[in-house]
């Protein structure tokens, strides 16, 4: 089995969506996701999608990633719209024995597919403009009022960025065990998924004792590099709010009002 | 010549054993000493007690005017000798060259931009500004290794103590790492302690120190430490080819100058016909 994974999907680039403050592409994801759940007509997601279209095409963003993004969803989003469709209750459109589709359940399925859809797009349009490190950054700022209630925020982003960077390297590890094991005859592919699941320890063990040895050779190494915590720290790349950022804001929140407001 | 860090009759107890029994030692500005040793001899256990990753059970290890004991002290002494160790994989924090070697000047505090100058400055003295943006997994061990001493160099220490840098690494990664800490030496007089396994490198350093049992057995350059034959075999350790090849053409009368590099001992061989 070969691990091929592009963390992240980040693409780097240079327009006005990549250059936005990460703080910024996070509201506005969050309120899009809020947004949705409050529209509940075809109209007023026509408009989020246009808006989301803009900024698709903004940033450059290939229609081949959008799709390569919402192709893991696809079972569930299919599942959705079916299942609204056959069990809504109302004006019945066509029936087949005990199958009955009703002109509401048409309706509720497919503006629920269409909601899951623009979901998707929402955050996959952040995650294809900033980098997971950006966007760990962006939390961590705006996560800070929580220090007061001592909610341990920096720790919180200092474990997503380190485990981002080990991503990658346990992964390889994994496939490089799994080759040893095979080697020795070990059997991951075949048999039921209780056999299967069985077959996995002797990949497991190997990989958390390694991951532990790793963890304690990292603490080492940042407490040499004067690593104490988030207090007194400075960052290599601050984040700044531009004017770009501002009018953004002011321009994007008040029309998501307004869409929430119309429909 | 005032020394940086300086070593005064330390012992170390692990438990029941005794990793180092009364270590003394001074490391000065400009400085490049090899530690060497069979595995169990303490080397290790001396490096981490350099800036204070392990403390004395007894004796004093003072940086400058900071000691390693004092609880204040701490990370003054951890800014001015850095480390690194073995393992390329692990000791690189960040997801991206830059960031990583950001980190140790963001502990610090230093001002933003001046991170950025001392990102690009460190990048360029271990030959990796053209990876900046890469992440650790697409680079090879050397790459890494020469990002962790970045990593290193941006806080600005004054000593690099280097922890068997090369022993996870291929031929090639090896010769970078060493052409790097070879040149932080020469062109910086950035004072290096290298703690290694491989003969061939000791070469490269001013002073050798053999440790055996916790304890410094000799402390010379490295031509007298391998001119004595019995001696480097009684510490557990080989003399590299070419000096063994040396030897052995003095042991049956011929008068060549010791030499490590093939080369040197052909032209040696060429100077005493």
């Amino acid at each position: 089995m070969a691990f091929d994974i592009t963390l992240g999907q980040y693409i780097p680039g240079d327009s006005f969506v990549h250059n936005l403050d990460p703080r910024t592409k996070l509201i506005i994801a969050i309120a899009l996701i809020v947004v949705l759940f409050l529209v509940n007509t075809f109209v007023g997601y026509f408009w989020i999608a246009l808006f989301l279209l803009l900024a698709t095409i903004n940033g450059s963003i290939s229609a081949r990633s959008v799709v390569r993004s919402i192709k893991p969803l696809t079972f569930i989003l299919l599942l959705t719209v079916i299942l609204n469709i056959l069990f809504t209750e109302g004006d019945i459109l066509f029936q087949l024995g005990f199958i009955r589709i009703t002109e509401q359940g048409v309706f509720r399925g497919l503006l629920l597919g269409l909601r899951l859809i623009l979901l998707i797009l929402s955050t996959t349009i952040m995650t294809l403009t900033t980098s997971p490190l950006a966007i760990t950054d962006a939390l961590e700022n705006l996560l800070g009022p929580l220090k007061k209630i001592k909610f341990p925020v920096h720790e919180l982003s200092m474990m997503l960025t380190i485990a981002l960077r080990f991503i990658p390297t346990l992964l390889e590890e994994t496939d490089k065990i799994m080759k040893a094991q095979m080697a020795r005859g070990a059997d991951f592919e075949s048999g039921n998924l209780l056999k299967r699941a069985q077959n996995m320890v002797p990949l497991l063990v190997p990989l958390f004792v390694s991951a532990f040895r790793r963890a304690d050779d990292l603490a080492v190494a940042m407490e040499s590099r004067c690593y104490r915590g988030g207090e007194g720290r400075t960052r290599l790349n601050e984040l700044k709010y531009g004017k770009a950022d501002y009018l953004t804001l002011a321009v994007v929140l008040p029309v998501l009002a307004l869409v929430v407001y119309l429909f | 010549m005032e020394p940086i860090i300086e070593v005064k009759d330390v012992y170390h107890q692990y438990g029941e054993t005794e990793a180092l029994s009364g270590v003394s030692l001074e490391i000065f500005p400009g400085d490049f000493v090899a530690v060497v040793g069979a595995n169990g001899s303490g080397k290790s256990t001396l490096a981490r007690h350099l800036n204070g990753l392990l403390l004395p059970s007894k004796g004093t290890v003072r940086v400058k005017n900071f000691y390693t004991h004092n609880p204040e002290d701490i990370w003054s002494v951890r800014a001015l000798v850095g480390m690194v160790f073995q393992n390329p994989d692990n000791q690189l924090v960040a997801t991206t060259v830059e960031e990583d070697v950001a980190f140790g000047p963001e502990n610090l505090g230093v001002p933003s931009n001046e991170i950025r100058a001392r990102v690009d400055e460190a990048l360029k003295w271990v030959n990796m500004l053209d990876h900046k943006k890469r992440s650790p997994h697409q680079l090879s061990g050397g790459q890494k290794q020469r990002v962790a001493i970045a990593g290193v160099l941006a806080m600005h220490p004054e000593v690099l103590v280097l922890d068997e840098p090369t022993a996870m690494l291929d031929p090639v990664g090896r010769e970078e790492v060493l052409q790097v800490i070879n040149h932080l030496n020469k062109e910086l007089q950035m004072a290096i302690v290298l703690i290694t396994h491989h003969m061939e490198e000791v070469a490269m350093a001013k002073r050798v120190i053999a440790m055996a049992e916790g304890k410094i057995k000799v402390e010379c350059n490295p031509i007298e430490l391998f001119l004595q034959t019995e001696l480097v075999d009684e510490l557990g350790l080989d003399v590299p080819q070419v000096f063994a090849l040396g030897n052995l053409l003095r042991k049956y009368g011929l008068e060549v100058d010791p030499a490590f590099d093939p080369e040197e001992l052909v032209n040696a061989l060429c100077r005493s016909n």
